[in-house]
């Protein structure tokens, strides 16, 4: 039984991790209506230009101010050479866009900052925590911890940001109708800029707290993959949505793959979610917290 | 719009404008189809650039190999198996005599080259990779998987593991670890632990981990169920760092994770930081540039504001001298040839697969090389195409891969068999007949 | 003037709805068919022209691929752009048809080639319809996770189960000798000349199943499926026909990736990337075009080779020595760059640009 709690709270906080990658999605897809693809490759530029400067001899503080830089730039032109071109093109189309745009930014970070792997230290041991280990033999990190409430307070940031600000406010405006938000005259060109920014600063955080777990390295961009089951559980368009899909996402393919794996083979992680969200779907098609369409003819 | 179809058209003539230049008659081309970006790019990117700083050593210092010049081209593959098959085609062909032999440095793309090249005859060399069972050389005369194959390698690792416990009859009732990437190259090993599970009476769990293992927390708490006396990592890529954080996450002791040489570069180990120190790997190459060879390249390469690499640390890496490994084969397989079928002029793939199979680099030509210790003596023929089978082992201290063994030979009684079983099949599923090596000059 | 109608009367319903009903473009496509059948092969042929150009290099390094590609993206085309069913599996089906073909040749003695490639795509067809089941009741992007799972499940099975690949140690397969009708196909362009005949047949079928009742009650799913379903047509019919018949094409052109171009391939071979890759060329050459599907495979394929040549040429005529990575990561951005830049100027994909063009033509050269 011990051992099960221990899988089951490792992979919650494993899930916290992936609900941090979906947000990114979330974000940008609420506003824009654009499933951002490249959000994997912002991930691993971010965290990429902050050790690129670290190793250039920069204090954290100033390289992780400066990628954020980077991110702004990388947001205010993307919506100026992307998104503003191919206003009201269909979803698909904007999709594509963030296909190409990923191949750019995989190819600028990599020209930039060269091939190499970093590693990257937060000053977090990644270790079991001595206390919970001796009284209940548990095994749990203090990183996973810490970076579990840094996701928090992430999101809590979020939701002061979406509820109490103007422009929160705008942009949860753009989210629910375009063509009212343009009537009250909020600035549609704007809001993309900013909400890819604040996508880009939460690239950064999962790409500094992803990059201090695995390294700073290019396989930072196949994190999009594990976002997907977590998106299509929570709904592309709920924040709540993405934390509670990463949260489950994360224990059951944890659990899944100690318990059900060693009878069949082992390495169900890489479908297991999947089945499970289709599970799911099939009872509940909009998702965990998607909006329930009704088709008028 | 026009102005669109103007442009395209211009390209387009661009593109046939590539055909046709002139090569110099007394040149060897060898292509180099890696890869520089793209999540294994840090490997390529090292491996190629040994492997083209080497050559340029060679004709800088030597002028080439008997006055043969030899020449390159760089095509970028992607890891991916349609663009490694590309490049192949579009590389055979190139330099006087065709492309010499070809390092796919994938196992995927070397899967899709072996009946190409057996047709083209273009020697495949997949150094550290490949088709386990090519190793025989009577049913894959095109292919060599020389130095040391992962089946070999895996046997010295359980030497090496009986080693540390005061020898091969304490193995019995031990427990161990396959930690594997979930893909054929993962898998390659599991019928071979097996077997020497049975011959030693160690216990083996296999546990996979989904492609590409950036998340590996399952499988850990697996591992720390079962409380292993070792466990051996079989990791590609971020696999490889990720396994040795969740490894120090539940405790486990780094220096009872033995890897293979995949999971053993500096690449894989400077991502998990501190979580690395003591961890071990097998290698058919050491790292550090305190080797003759290197200090040549050193001398006639980057003296001289030349070579490949932009950073210049990483000269005597392990993937950097896994390519100048790639390059000492590749030369002398082609001064080999060279010394059979008559000096100072190109090969053709005919000749250079005859240098291949009758490569011998001893312990003296190894002196001669400069690369006494770097890597090890061997031997190819017809029947064994792997030529050496011996691995040393590493450990990482933190900062750098330290040697702890001497080259540690596998145990060809389990795998030459293994070997033959495996080739007979394949052969009799193409309908190949295996040439009778007896009658091979 | 060169391309237009006028002066071309229709006096019979069959000839309103042939396929190409315009004159110019029965004869582009005529011209076309004899280039890539007769033309390209006699030329591979010429030994003047051999010289000149590396035939085998363009045969098995960028046509083959192209068109098999061109096919699994024509699969795809045909649920996603016609049905309007969104997937991220076609890798999937391809790893089907690929395993699937080379365990009939294995196992059934004498099966002729051409026999397992159809039953191939019958077998991969069947998976289709399994991983198309949750279309009835999920949609768009959320429908993405069904192939996703097909994906992502498929390539575990055939890594697990050694039955699959015969037992091979690491779960590969190398393809049976290419034999059809007792005739080798073991050059080149023989090779070529089978895939573009295999191709050639398959794009014929799908042009004409998208101008069926088949066709039209996909486009009317696609277009709003709650009232495809009022007027009467059968969803549960005519989604899983969609599943199956793009299943089929892409376990098609799966068989032929393992048996007329790689040889051996390994499940990793058919990840998702490759998935993605082939959703790229029908976006870029244009959802619900079946000529799109070729220009995407085109564009996706071919653009990478091409910039690649030229920038090997340009190191090689200006002896320049770029630094390892650079030209590599410059196509990388260059090519990012394209796919947004195409996009661009026409979101609708290159099919939708050669539309615009052939509007263009008919007034030219006198556009007033």
């Amino acid at each position: 039984m011990q051992f099960f709690f221990e899988v089951l709270i490792g992979g919650l906080l494993a899930g916290v991790m992936y609900s941090l990658v979906a947000l990114g999605f979330v974000l940008i897809y609420k506003a824009s209506g654009v499933f951002n693809f490249a959000q994997g490759a912002m991930v691993f530029f971010a965290a990429l230009t902050t050790v690129g400067f670290i190793s250039m001899g920069a204090p954290f503080w100033l390289a992780v101010a400066l990628a954020l830089l980077a991110m702004a730039a990388l947001a205010f032109f993307t919506e100026r050479l992307v998104l503003r071109p191919l206003v009201n093109q269909p979803q698909i189309t904007l999709f594509m866009a963030t296909i190409g745009l990923a191949f750019f930014i995989e190819g600028i970070a990599q020209l930039t900052w060269g091939a190499q792997v970093h590693a990257l230290d937060l000053g977090i041991a990644d270790e079991p925590i001595e206390w919970l280990m001796g009284n209940t033999g548990m095994n749990i990190s203090k990183f996973d911890l810490v970076a579990s409430g840094i996701a928090a307070a992430l999101v809590a940031v979020l939701a002061v940001f979406f509820n109490k600000t103007r422009t929160g406010r705008a942009l949860r405006a753009v989210a629910d109708d375009h063509q009212a938000a343009l009537a009250v005259g909020i600035s549609l060109h704007r809001i993309w800029v900013i909400v890819w920014m604040v996508a880009g600063f939460v690239a950064l955080v999962t790409g500094l707290l992803w990059g201090a777990r695995n390294g700073v390295q290019f396989a930072l961009t196949f994190l999009a993959l594990k976002a997907l089951p977590v998106l299509i559980l929570g709904g592309f368009e709920s924040i709540a949505g993405a934390i509670v899909g990463g949260l489950i996402v994360g224990a059951s393919e944890k659990l899944a793959e100690v318990y059900i794996g060693p009878h069949v083979g082992g390495g169900i992680e890489s479908w297991f979610p999947y089945a499970l969200a289709l599970a799911f779907l099939l009872i509940r098609p909009e998702g965990l917290f998607g909006e329930r369409r009704i088709d008028r003819v | 719009m026009l102005r669109n179809f103007r442009l395209s058209a211009l390209l387009g003539a661009a593109a046939f404008a590539v055909a046709g230049t002139a090569y110099s008659q007394n040149e060897q081309f060898i292509p180099m189809n890696g890869y520089w970006v793209g999540p294994y790019a840090a490997g390529g990117s090292g491996i190629f650039g040994g492997f083209i700083d080497y050559l340029n050593m060679v004709n800088a210092r030597d002028g080439g190999i008997n006055g043969v010049k030899l020449t390159y081209e760089k095509c970028e593959t992607e890891y991916n198996n349609a663009r490694g098959v590309e490049c192949y085609e579009r590389t055979k062909k190139r330099g006087p005599t065709g492309a010499s032999l070809v390092h796919p440095l994938s196992t995927g793309i070397t899967y899709s080259l072996i009946d190409k090249g057996t047709t083209d005859h273009v020697p495949i060399v997949s150094i550290g990779y490949g088709r386990t069972d090519a190793s025989d050389g009577r049913v894959f005369p095109w292919v060599f998987p020389l130095i040391t194959n992962y089946w070999s390698q895996n046997t010295a690792k359980i030497k090496f593991i009986g080693m540390k416990e005061g020898g091969m009859d304490k193995l019995k009732g031990k427990k161990i670890v396959n930690i594997y990437h979930d893909s054929a190259y993962g898998k390659e090993t599991i019928p071979v632990l097996d077997a020497q599970a049975k011959k030693y009476g160690f216990e083996v769990t296999h546990i996979p981990v989904a492609h590409p293992g950036n998340e590996q927390q399952a499988q850990w708490l697996q591992i720390r169920q079962i409380k292993p006396d070792w466990v051996i990592l079989r990791g590609w890529g971020v696999m490889n760092p990720t396994a040795l954080k969740a490894a120090a996450k539940i405790g486990y002791p780094r220096n009872h994770i033995v890897g293979v040489w995949w999971s053993g570069a500096e690449e894989d180990v400077i991502p998990a930081g501190d979580a690395a120190k003591g961890y071990i790997a097998a290698a058919f190459n050491v790292s550090g540039n305190n080797y003759p060879v290197i200090k040549e390249i050193e001398k006639f390469v980057y003296a001289k504001g030349k070579g490949e690499m932009e950073d210049k640390s990483r000269v005597g890496s392990i993937y950097y001298n896994r390519g100048v490994v790639f390059g000492i084969i590749s030369t002398e397989a082609i001064r080999t040839a060279q010394e059979h079928y008559g000096k100072g002029k190109p090969m053709t793939g005919d000749e250079i697969r005859w240098g291949l199979e009758h490569l011998s680099i001893d312990d003296r030509k190894l002196k001669q090389l400069g690369a006494t210790g770097f890597m090890q003596a061997l031997k190819v023929s017809c029947m064994d195409h792997e030529g050496g089978g011996s691995v040393k082992f590493l450990q990482w201290d933190g900062a750098k891969w330290n040697t702890i063994t001497d080259w540690i030979a596998s145990d060809q009684s389990i795998v030459r068999p293994m070997i033959e079983e495996s080739a007979a099949k394949y052969a009799k599923e193409k309908g190949i007949t295996p040439r009778d090596c007896s009658k091979e000059g | 003037m060169l391309y237009r109608e006028a002066g071309q009367f229709k006096t019979t319903y069959a000839a309103d709805q042939q396929l190409f009903p315009i004159r110019q473009d029965r004869i582009g496509m005529a011209i076309l068919l004899a280039v890539v059948f007769v033309g390209v092969p006699v030329a591979a042929a010429t030994p003047a022209l051999a010289g000149m150009i590396d035939f085998n290099y363009w045969f098995s390094g960028v046509l083959i691929p192209f068109l098999i590609f061109s096919l699994a993206a024509l699969g795809l085309n045909i649920l996603t752009g016609y049905a309007g069913q969104l997937s991220l599996g076609s890798a999937a089906f391809m790893a089907v048809g690929a395993f699937a073909a080379y365990n009939f040749e294995l196992r059934v003695p004498g099966m002729p080639m051409l026999a397992s490639f159809i039953l191939a795509g019958v077998v991969a067809a069947l998976i289709g319809i399994v991983f198309g089941l949750p279309s009835l009741r999920i949609k768009g992007f959320y429908l993405a996770v069904a192939t996703l799972a097909a994906q992502f499940f498929v390539v575990w099975a055939l890594t697990k189960f050694g039955w699959l690949s015969n037992y091979s140690s690491s779960g590969v397969i190398t393809a049976q000798k290419l034999v059809v009708f007792g005739y080798a196909v073991d050059t080149p362009v023989k090779r070529y000349l089978l895939v573009l005949a295999i191709v050639s047949v398959m794009a014929l079928a799908a042009k004409n199943m998208v101008r069926s009742s088949i066709g039209r009650a996909w486009m009317a799913v696609r277009d709003m499926d709650v009232a495809a379903e009022v007027v009467g047509i059968p969803m549960v019919k005519t989604k899983l026909l969609a599943f199956a018949i793009s299943s089929f094409y892409c376990g098609v052109a799966g068989a032929l990736y393992a048996f007329a171009y790689l040889g051996t391939v390994e499940p990793a071979g058919f990840e998702l990337e490759l998935s993605f890759r082939i959703l790229f060329m029908i976006i870029i050459g244009g959802v619900g075009s079946i000529l799109g599907s070729f220009l995407g495979a085109g564009f996706i394929v071919l653009l990478p080779i091409f910039m690649d040549l030229s920038a090997a040429s340009i190191e090689r005529s200006f002896g320049l020595a770029l630094p390892a990575g650079l030209v590599s990561n410059l196509t990388l951005i260059l090519f990012g760059a394209l796919i947004v830049f195409f996009l661009v100027v026409e979101p609708l994909g290159l099919a939708r640009l050669w539309q615009i063009a052939k509007e263009k033509l008919r007034l030219w050269p006198f556009p007033h």
